[in-house]
């Protein structure tokens, strides 16, 4: 109990150096959804809406990438970015920048698989229509991605999910270094070893705190949409 | 005022439809031309959703000529269809109509108008917040009439609009199409309901295994019927 309690206050009393960490952690996690869904949604809703040789591998590839281990991903980063590596002379390893850069290929897959299904799923449904109102291309993809936006915000979440709770890829492009590339998860994993809980507890706290408060937004915009827009 | 209709009359000359070697439709030749609504009546099977299918241009014949206007591969922008199950976009009842206004074209400036006139025409006013998905079976069926009406079409093509609504929801959808054809727009509605066509319809084409069987003004072709299958589906026996 003492552990926990200790946890607490430092979460209570904003420890500036526990919530460096969180920042760090969150503006990490963010900018990797962002260049996730940069690509990830264009990307499937193109592989959702044509049909061309060998779409169905790209599916079983993109459902498979989904489940890409995190150390898989980072030793791979690693390797692009380390000094005798392609993009070595970038300087990029251990910096928050390669951590992006790990994250975005960790969830790109999650976001671009989820985002194919739900609207190659839409798109069965609104096919008819569209083309009896003649609607091009262009304005298919808009219409879908519009129409289903609640449903692909529910996959934006499962991607910072994903990015906001993997340690792996983290660890190795970004060197868990203090005050610089030290995320929560790093931080857990570190301070469990060193035995330092409460700060390993504080920060279990406060990401299963920012993982429920996004997940409930989320729920609630769902529901808001459900409610407005059918 | 309409612009002149340019995609009328729709021809379909010798139309065959094949799926792998079933023939849905099979060498169909039939007229759509401007006045009183046509009725396609015919058993299950017998080509009716394809028959619209391919004069609105959704698909394409498997053999045969579709003209539009004497012209052909003309884009759908004076037809519009109305499915039998529609599907509603995830709006609300006026988003789905802004939506349909413009994706016709419609000015901006100009859309606010024509969604209270089409609601009021449909009998939707005061339904313009509501989620489309929320409303009943005959009120989606309403608004989908609404949307498919918003590109002022010289034609508008009807798939059995009514086989899943009660007896009011049906009257309030036949009193949309009398309005509707009543307004000058050709009407072509599939149907089962051979009360329905004689309502509605001022000519009848009785389809049977993907062929015109008979094509007739409705009242000759109710006391009249010049086929052995159009007595027999005037009588109420099965075409098999």
């Amino acid at each position: 109990m003492p552990d926990q309690a200790s946890a607490l206050q430092l979460v209570l009393s904003g420890d500036p150096a526990l919530f460096a960490i969180v920042r760090l952690s969150l503006l990490v996690s963010l900018s990797a959804v962002v260049c996730a869904a940069l690509i990830g949604l264009p990307f499937g809703a193109l592989v959702a809406l044509t049909r061309f040789p060998g779409r169905a591998g790209v599916i079983v590839v993109l459902n498979a990438l989904m489940g890409l281990p995190p150390v898989v991903v980072g030793l791979a980063v690693y390797l692009l970015l380390s000094r005798s590596g392609p993009l070595g002379s970038w300087g990029l390893l251990f910096t928050p920048a390669a951590m992006i850069v790990a994250q975005t290929i960790l969830i790109t897959p999650i976001i671009a698989a989820l985002s194919r299904q739900t609207i190659e799923d839409l798109w069965l449904e609104y096919r008819d229509e569209l083309a009896a109102m003649n609607v091009g291309p262009a304005g298919r993809i808009a219409t879908l991605v519009y129409d289903a936006r609640f449903s692909l915000i529910t996959t934006l979440l499962a991607g910072f999910g994903r990015a906001a709770a993997e340690v792996g890829a983290v660890i190795i492009v970004g060197g868990n270094i203090d005050g610089f590339t030290r995320t929560m998860t790093t931080a857990i994993a570190l301070e469990t070893s060193k035995g330092d809980l409460p700060l390993a507890l504080g920060l279990g706290f406060v990401l299963l705190a920012i993982v429920v408060a996004v997940n409930a937004a989320a729920w609630g915009m769902k529901r808001v949409g459900e409610q407005y827009a059918g | 005022m309409r612009a002149p209709d340019t995609e009328l009359p729709i021809v379909c000359d010798s139309v065959s439809v094949l799926v792998g070697k079933l023939a849905i439709l099979d060498r169909l030749s039939v007229t759509f031309g401007d006045g009183a609504p046509t009725a396609l009546i015919g058993p299950n099977g017998s080509g009716k959703t394809t028959l619209i299918r391919i004069a609105m241009g959704l698909i394409a014949p498997t053999s045969g000529r579709v003209t539009w206007g004497g012209r052909e591969a003309v884009p759908p922008l004076r037809r519009a269809i109305l499915f039998q199950r529609p599907v509603m976009l995830r709006r609300s009842v006026v988003g789905n109509l802004r939506y349909a206004l413009a994706a016709a074209g419609i000015a901006r400036d100009r859309r606010e108008a024509r969604v209270i006139e089409l609601l009021a025409l449909v009998g939707l006013a005061g339904f313009e917040d509501r989620p489309a998905r929320k409303l009943s079976g005959g009120e989606q069926q309403r608004l989908a009439l609404a949307r498919a009406l918003a590109r002022d079409p010289a034609v508008l093509f009807l798939d059995e609009p009514t086989a899943s609504l009660d007896p009011a929801a049906t009257k309030s959808v036949e009193d949309v199409i009398r309005a509707v054809s009543a307004r000058g727009i050709k009407v072509v509605t599939a149907t089962h309901d051979l009360g329905q066509a004689r309502r509605l319809a001022g000519e009848i084409v009785l389809l049977h295994r993907g062929r015109a069987i008979e094509t007739a003004p409705t009242e000759r072709f109710f006391m009249q019927p010049q086929t052995e299958e159009a007595r027999r589906f005037v009588a109420g026996d099965l075409l098999l």
